[in-house]
Protein backbone atom coordinates (compact mmCIF):
# COMPACT_ATOMS: atom_id res chain seq x y z
CA UNK A 1 0.00 0.00 0.00
CA UNK A 2 2.69 2.76 0.94
CA UNK A 3 4.85 1.54 -1.95
CA UNK A 4 1.86 2.53 -4.45
CA UNK A 5 1.64 6.00 -2.30
CA UNK A 6 4.75 6.66 -3.23
CA UNK A 7 4.59 5.46 -6.70
CA UNK A 8 1.62 7.95 -7.36
CA UNK A 9 3.44 10.55 -5.60
CA UNK A 10 6.00 9.98 -7.55
CA UNK A 11 3.95 10.18 -10.79
CA UNK A 12 2.05 13.40 -9.45
CA UNK A 13 5.31 15.22 -8.71
CA UNK A 14 6.87 14.34 -12.32
CA UNK A 15 3.67 15.23 -14.15
CA UNK A 16 3.50 18.78 -12.29
CA UNK A 17 7.09 19.64 -12.05
CA UNK A 18 7.84 17.97 -15.29
CA UNK A 19 4.93 20.09 -17.17
CA UNK A 20 5.95 23.18 -15.87
CA UNK A 21 9.78 22.80 -16.42
CA UNK A 22 8.93 21.93 -20.18
CA UNK A 23 6.45 24.78 -21.07
CA UNK A 24 9.06 27.12 -19.26
CA UNK A 25 11.41 25.71 -21.74
CA UNK A 26 9.31 26.20 -24.35
CA UNK A 27 8.96 29.92 -23.78
CA UNK A 28 12.23 30.29 -24.18
CA UNK A 29 13.11 28.10 -26.64
CA UNK A 30 10.62 30.19 -28.68
CA UNK A 31 11.35 33.56 -27.77
CA UNK A 32 15.27 33.03 -28.54
CA UNK A 33 15.07 31.55 -31.69
CA UNK A 34 13.08 34.40 -32.74
CA UNK A 35 15.31 36.30 -31.51
CA UNK A 36 18.70 34.30 -33.79
CA UNK A 37 16.43 33.60 -36.82
CA UNK A 38 18.89 36.79 -38.47
CA UNK A 39 21.82 33.88 -37.99
CA UNK A 40 21.20 30.97 -40.31
CA UNK A 41 22.22 28.01 -39.83
CA UNK A 42 22.41 25.30 -42.55
CA UNK A 43 23.38 22.31 -42.89
CA UNK A 44 25.18 22.72 -46.41
CA UNK A 45 28.60 21.55 -46.66
CA UNK A 46 29.94 24.26 -49.30
CA UNK A 47 29.73 27.74 -48.54
CA UNK A 48 28.43 29.86 -51.22
CA UNK A 49 30.41 33.06 -52.63
CA UNK A 50 29.35 35.48 -51.20
CA UNK A 51 31.25 33.91 -48.01
CA UNK A 52 34.31 32.98 -49.75
CA UNK A 53 36.44 35.04 -47.71
CA UNK A 54 35.09 34.94 -44.57
CA UNK A 55 36.90 33.22 -41.34
CA UNK A 56 35.57 29.78 -40.34
CA UNK A 57 35.29 29.21 -36.53
CA UNK A 58 34.01 25.71 -35.04
CA UNK A 59 30.91 26.60 -32.85
CA UNK A 60 29.04 23.83 -30.62
CA UNK A 61 26.51 24.07 -28.30
CA UNK A 62 25.51 21.41 -25.94
CA UNK A 63 22.57 20.59 -23.12
CA UNK A 64 21.73 17.40 -20.75
CA UNK A 65 17.78 17.53 -20.28
CA UNK A 66 16.38 14.82 -17.82
CA UNK A 67 13.17 12.84 -18.01
CA UNK A 68 10.80 12.87 -15.52
CA UNK A 69 9.03 10.17 -13.29
CA UNK A 70 6.06 10.50 -15.32
CA UNK A 71 7.60 10.54 -18.99
CA UNK A 72 9.16 7.56 -17.81
CA UNK A 73 6.01 5.62 -16.60
CA UNK A 74 4.18 7.29 -19.80
CA UNK A 75 7.11 5.52 -22.11
CA UNK A 76 6.95 2.25 -20.86
CA UNK A 77 3.30 1.71 -20.95
CA UNK A 78 3.61 2.84 -24.49
CA UNK A 79 6.27 -0.02 -25.06
CA UNK A 80 2.89 -2.19 -24.34
CA UNK A 81 0.78 -0.88 -26.74
CA UNK A 82 2.98 0.31 -28.76
CA UNK A 83 2.95 3.72 -30.97
CA UNK A 84 4.15 7.08 -30.37
CA UNK A 85 6.20 7.73 -27.67
CA UNK A 86 5.05 11.83 -27.26
CA UNK A 87 6.60 11.75 -23.89
CA UNK A 88 10.19 11.41 -25.23
CA UNK A 89 9.34 13.13 -28.87
CA UNK A 90 9.18 16.32 -26.64
CA UNK A 91 12.07 15.64 -24.57
CA UNK A 92 14.33 15.40 -27.85
CA UNK A 93 13.01 17.98 -29.84
CA UNK A 94 13.74 20.17 -26.63
CA UNK A 95 17.21 18.98 -26.46
CA UNK A 96 18.05 19.40 -30.30
CA UNK A 97 16.43 22.98 -30.36
CA UNK A 98 18.47 24.13 -27.07
CA UNK A 99 21.89 22.97 -28.77
CA UNK A 100 20.88 24.26 -31.64
CA UNK A 101 20.14 27.49 -30.05
CA UNK A 102 24.06 27.53 -27.94
CA UNK A 103 25.59 27.18 -30.76
CA UNK A 104 23.97 29.87 -31.93
CA UNK A 105 24.56 31.95 -29.25
CA UNK A 106 28.53 31.12 -29.56
CA UNK A 107 28.46 32.17 -33.22
CA UNK A 108 26.61 35.50 -32.52
CA UNK A 109 29.60 36.64 -29.69
CA UNK A 110 31.79 35.71 -32.41
CA UNK A 111 29.88 37.95 -34.43
CA UNK A 112 29.17 34.91 -37.08
CA UNK A 113 27.15 35.46 -40.63
CA UNK A 114 26.28 32.16 -40.97
CA UNK A 115 26.95 28.36 -39.84
CA UNK A 116 27.51 25.57 -42.15
CA UNK A 117 27.38 22.20 -42.29
CA UNK A 118 25.39 21.32 -38.79
CA UNK A 119 25.66 18.37 -37.88
CA UNK A 120 23.86 16.98 -34.60
CA UNK A 121 25.33 13.91 -31.85
CA UNK A 122 22.50 12.27 -29.85
CA UNK A 123 23.83 10.19 -26.96
CA UNK A 124 22.03 8.63 -24.01
CA UNK A 125 23.86 9.72 -20.01
CA UNK A 126 22.94 7.60 -17.09
CA UNK A 127 22.95 4.56 -15.30
CA UNK A 128 19.52 3.33 -15.29
CA UNK A 129 19.88 1.34 -18.58
CA UNK A 130 17.27 -0.68 -17.29
CA UNK A 131 14.96 1.44 -16.68
CA UNK A 132 14.29 3.46 -19.77
CA UNK A 133 15.77 6.39 -20.90
CA UNK A 134 17.47 8.57 -18.30
CA UNK A 135 18.69 11.31 -19.61
CA UNK A 136 19.63 12.52 -23.54
CA UNK A 137 22.60 14.71 -24.28
CA UNK A 138 22.55 16.62 -27.79
CA UNK A 139 25.21 17.96 -29.39
CA UNK A 140 25.19 20.70 -32.12
CA UNK A 141 28.00 21.61 -34.04
CA UNK A 142 28.88 23.53 -37.48
CA UNK A 143 31.74 26.22 -38.80
CA UNK A 144 30.61 29.81 -38.25
CA UNK A 145 32.07 32.23 -40.76
CA UNK A 146 33.10 35.14 -40.30
CA UNK A 147 33.64 38.59 -41.89
CA UNK A 148 37.19 39.41 -42.00
CA UNK A 149 38.25 42.42 -39.92
CA UNK A 150 39.60 44.69 -42.54
CA UNK A 151 36.10 44.44 -44.26
CA UNK A 152 34.01 44.83 -41.68
CA UNK A 153 34.98 48.83 -41.90
CA UNK A 154 34.22 48.86 -45.10
CA UNK B 1 45.46 26.67 -35.12
CA UNK B 2 42.17 26.78 -37.48
CA UNK B 3 39.55 23.81 -36.75
CA UNK B 4 36.66 23.54 -38.84
CA UNK B 5 33.73 20.92 -39.80
CA UNK B 6 34.05 21.53 -43.04
CA UNK B 7 36.04 19.98 -45.87
CA UNK B 8 36.83 23.38 -47.64
CA UNK B 9 38.09 26.90 -46.28
CA UNK B 10 36.69 30.11 -47.43
CA UNK B 11 39.80 31.89 -48.75
CA UNK B 12 42.14 29.14 -48.54
CA UNK B 13 44.09 26.35 -50.29
CA UNK B 14 44.92 23.19 -48.89
CA UNK B 15 48.77 22.82 -49.90
CA UNK B 16 49.12 19.15 -47.97
CA UNK B 17 47.30 16.48 -46.19
CA UNK B 18 49.06 15.16 -42.76
CA UNK B 19 46.63 12.69 -41.87
CA UNK B 20 44.18 11.93 -39.45
CA UNK B 21 44.13 13.33 -35.91
CA UNK B 22 42.47 12.69 -32.78
CA UNK B 23 41.21 13.44 -29.18
CA UNK B 24 39.40 11.30 -26.52
CA UNK B 25 38.89 11.51 -23.10
CA UNK B 26 37.15 9.82 -20.35
CA UNK B 27 35.27 11.43 -17.37
CA UNK B 28 33.28 10.78 -14.61
CA UNK B 29 31.29 12.92 -12.53
CA UNK B 30 31.43 12.37 -8.77
CA UNK B 31 28.86 10.74 -6.79
CA UNK B 32 27.06 13.69 -5.63
CA UNK B 33 25.91 14.96 -8.99
CA UNK B 34 24.82 11.63 -10.13
CA UNK B 35 22.87 11.23 -7.04
CA UNK B 36 21.43 14.82 -8.15
CA UNK B 37 21.22 13.48 -11.23
CA UNK B 38 18.47 11.05 -9.82
CA UNK B 39 16.43 13.47 -8.24
CA UNK B 40 16.05 15.04 -11.71
CA UNK B 41 15.08 12.03 -13.07
CA UNK B 42 11.88 12.31 -11.16
CA UNK B 43 11.56 15.81 -12.00
CA UNK B 44 12.67 16.96 -15.36
CA UNK B 45 14.50 19.54 -16.17
CA UNK B 46 18.25 19.80 -17.40
CA UNK B 47 20.96 17.98 -15.64
CA UNK B 48 23.40 21.44 -16.01
CA UNK B 49 26.33 19.18 -13.99
CA UNK B 50 26.49 16.88 -16.95
CA UNK B 51 25.66 19.38 -19.26
CA UNK B 52 29.27 21.08 -18.11
CA UNK B 53 31.14 18.22 -17.47
CA UNK B 54 30.28 16.93 -21.13
CA UNK B 55 31.32 20.37 -22.58
CA UNK B 56 34.47 20.55 -20.50
CA UNK B 57 35.56 16.74 -21.97
CA UNK B 58 35.24 17.83 -25.00
CA UNK B 59 37.30 21.15 -24.96
CA UNK B 60 39.90 18.88 -23.39
CA UNK B 61 39.23 16.63 -26.75
CA UNK B 62 39.43 19.35 -28.73
CA UNK B 63 43.25 20.48 -27.07
CA UNK B 64 44.29 16.89 -27.58
CA UNK B 65 43.59 17.20 -30.95
CA UNK B 66 45.29 20.32 -31.55
CA UNK B 67 48.40 19.23 -30.00
CA UNK B 68 48.59 16.33 -31.97
CA UNK B 69 48.44 18.59 -35.33
CA UNK B 70 50.67 20.98 -33.80
CA UNK B 71 52.95 18.30 -33.07
CA UNK B 72 53.12 17.01 -36.68
CA UNK B 73 53.02 20.88 -38.03
CA UNK B 74 49.43 21.28 -39.42
CA UNK B 75 48.15 24.48 -39.25
CA UNK B 76 44.86 23.46 -39.36
CA UNK B 77 41.96 20.75 -38.78
CA UNK B 78 39.53 20.30 -40.89
CA UNK B 79 36.32 18.09 -41.60
CA UNK B 80 36.33 17.15 -37.50
CA UNK B 81 33.37 14.97 -36.07
CA UNK B 82 32.52 14.69 -32.54
CA UNK B 83 31.95 10.92 -31.38
CA UNK B 84 30.30 10.59 -27.51
CA UNK B 85 29.71 7.07 -26.00
CA UNK B 86 28.79 6.40 -22.19
CA UNK B 87 30.60 3.37 -22.04
CA UNK B 88 29.91 2.49 -18.14
CA UNK B 89 27.78 3.78 -15.63
CA UNK B 90 28.52 7.47 -14.86
CA UNK B 91 31.56 8.03 -17.44
CA UNK B 92 31.42 8.95 -21.42
CA UNK B 93 34.08 9.55 -23.85
CA UNK B 94 33.99 11.70 -25.93
CA UNK B 95 35.89 11.35 -29.32
CA UNK B 96 37.07 13.72 -31.67
CA UNK B 97 38.75 13.30 -35.11
CA UNK B 98 39.79 14.68 -37.93
CA UNK B 99 41.92 15.69 -40.91
CA UNK B 100 45.15 17.67 -40.43
CA UNK B 101 45.79 20.00 -43.35
CA UNK B 102 48.38 22.45 -44.27
CA UNK B 103 46.65 25.57 -45.57
CA UNK B 104 48.07 28.46 -47.34
CA UNK B 105 45.62 31.81 -48.37
CA UNK B 106 44.66 31.74 -52.10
Amino acid sequence: MSGLLIFLFLLLTGYLSGRWLEQRHYRSILAREAALRHLLVLPVRVPANEHSQHDSTLVTGSVVVSVDYFKTVAASLRNVFGGRVGAYESLLDRARREATLRMQEEAQQLGADIIYNVKYETSRIGENDAKGLGSVEVLAYGTALTRPAHDAAA
Amino acid sequence: MLISNMEIVPGKTIVRHMGMVQGSTVRAKHVGRDIMAGFKNVFGGELKGYTELLSESRDEALQRLTEQATAIGANAVLNVRFSTSSIAAGASEIFVYGTAVILEDA
